[in-house]
């Protein structure tokens, strides 16, 4: 038992856990949409493209958030928009959009002056470094996507079954399109916390992918996501303290190993059942 | 207020514009309550266009489509889509389905309520799918699936349901079986237009038939618009084949 408080007692752990149970509940949440949607590019895009914005905070001497969430809701919907309105396929507009905004990150960091940001901490997150002001953040953040998530919850779930039949009933798709991008941009900003940019497509998809395997109804995808995306982030939050591990690969790796366990398992179920 | 006037849909000199070609031109004919249309031509004749045309989902380049009385309301058209158009990723059982047709009526924020959820096992139960309910709908037959997808436009209280290639993935005995549910919808009083590509002999079941191939080829009774000249437009030589052993000497006896 102490083996499991005793990290406690530090405040800077009470913060990280708190952001790492926000970040596994909240990932497999947006990421359950992702993975049946296909698009898992555009997730991936996203996390790499609201760097420029996070620059743009260390050098204004603001918390990442308040530049990346706006720079990755505008993302979000330039992305919708160039592919939408462009002839170019959606998955190109999404790279070239994705690599010439982590681009311009990177050369704004490499020129940036005066300012502390390790960037691996960035790129693999560092949930053991989140201040008082990131958690708050966090939460209100997280109330927001719950209750987009709840509100829109039947027209998403319509659009993403039958767009067409949905646009005939009178929903508008792509505004429910637009909402679900901006609630994405907002859970990687909160998951780039514990996993960084690279990594928070491990929070992103894999929880909600073993939960695919898992689960029979989309609402079970959602929740048993939810569970293994908070065992992955504490998981990796213990393993990064007490093995001395940084936290979002730790956590990656345990939500990849859970997946490949839902995987094993399924296919062990399946193989029965064929006999 | 609800529109009770009876419902219509008017087609006027309609030409939809696709992807720079022209996909339907000079389209016009007119449906009212209690018809059971078959919409038939090959593939790629427009008759998807056409329906999009009809919910307002394809821009129209010239003519117009006009719906009537309470073919006007909000949720008034039910779309039955195609195989296709459907991501079948998205783990969705039957109920789950049916219960998308109440969707535009909860609006955001509001989850389906005891009335909701009565009308969806009532209208499962008509399509005879109540048992399967907790079924994925990928678990199901393709009949089975498009009874699935009626039940949801039951359940949405449309006035009018269009059907986008009905019969494709569905054998012969369940495609009498979604017929017989459909031929139901019209003696309510609804507007039913189904598009198929198959010239199968259920095609005398419909009350008319509209044959396109960018434009109209025939509209009316099955036994008056299926002539040769009509086959041929829409079949070529094949269609002829067809005529006269499968149609002209059927008529009636189906």
């Amino acid at each position: 038992m102490d083996y499991l408080l005793d990290p406690f007692q530090y405040s800077f752990m009470v913060r990280a856990m708190i952001v790492s149970v926000l970040v596994g509940v909240m990932c497999p949440l947006l990421g359950a949409y992702v993975i049946t949607r296909g698009r898992a590019f555009m997730g991936d895009a996203l996390a790499h493209s609201v760097l420029p914005g996070m620059v743009v905070a260390f050098l204004l001497g603001i918390s990442p958030f308040f530049a990346a969430v706006p720079a990755g809701i505008v993302i979000a919907l330039l992305m919708g928009a160039v592919s939408r309105r462009t002839g170019i396929s959606e998955d190109t507009s999404i790279g070239i959009i994705f690599a010439g905004m982590f681009a311009l990150g990177l050369v704004m960091l490499s020129r940036a002056t005066g300012i502390n940001v390790d960037i691996e901490d960035l790129l693999l997150g560092q949930v053991l470094g989140v201040s008082q002001t990131d958690v708050f953040v966090s939460l209100g953040l997280t109330a927001v996507v719950l209750a987009g998530l709840y509100g829109f919850h039947r027209q998403l779930v319509y659009t993403t079954f039958d767009e067409v039949g949905a646009s005939v009933v009178g929903i508008k798709t792509s505004l429910v399109e637009y909402v679900l991008l901006a609630l994405l941009a907002l859970v990687i900003v909160i998951g780039i916390q514990a996993a960084g940019i690279v990594l928070v497509m491990a929070m992103l998809i894999t929880p909600a992918a073993t939960a695919y395997l898992l689960a029979r109804r989309f609402v079970e995808v959602m929740v048993i996501g939810a569970l293994v995306g908070a065992t992955s982030a504490v998981s990796g939050l213990y393993l990064s303290y007490y093995a001395d591990l940084p936290s979002g690969p730790a956590m990656a790796l345990v939500a990849t190993m859970l997946f490949a366990a839902a995987a094993v398992a399924k296919r062990g179920r399946m193989a029965r059942r064929a006999i | 207020m609800r529109d009770t006037a009876e419902p219509g849909i008017v087609c006027e000199g309609l030409c939809v514009v696709r992807g720079g070609h022209t996909a339907l031109t000079d389209v016009s004919f007119s449906v009212g309550p209690g018809t059971l249309t078959g919409v038939l031509g090959p593939n790629g004749a427009g008759k998807s266009t056409l329906f999009g045309a009809i919910a307002g989902t394809l821009p129209v380049a010239q003519g117009s489509v006009k719906l009537l009385g309470a073919a006007t309301e909000r949720g008034a058209l039910a779309y039955v889509p195609q195989r296709d158009s459907i991501n079948w990723a998205f783990p969705a059982t039957v109920m789950d389905v049916v219960t998308m047709g109440r969707t535009w009526r909860l609006g955001l924020f509001r989850q389906p309520g005891r009335r909701d959820r009565d009308t969806v096992r009532t209208c499962l139960e008509r399509v005879g799918l109540w048992e399967q309910r907790s079924a994925l709908v990928t678990e199901l037959s393709g009949g089975q699936r498009q009874r699935v997808f009626i039940a949801r436009a039951l359940a949405q209280e449309a006035c009018c349901v269009l059907l986008d290639e009905a019969f494709s993935g569905v054998d012969v005995g369940a495609q009498e079986g979604i017929v017989e549910v459909l031929q139901t919808l019209r003696d309510e009083g609804k507007i039913v237009l189904l598009a198929t590509h198959d010239l199968t002999n259920l095609s005398q079941r419909f009350d008319r038939v509209l044959c396109i191939n960018h434009h109209v080829c025939a509209y009316g009774p099955p036994n008056e618009a299926f002539t040769t000249e009509v086959l041929e437009e829409l079949y070529g030589s094949h269609g002829i084949e067809f005529a006269p052993n499968h149609f002209t000497t059927d008529v009636g006896a189906s």
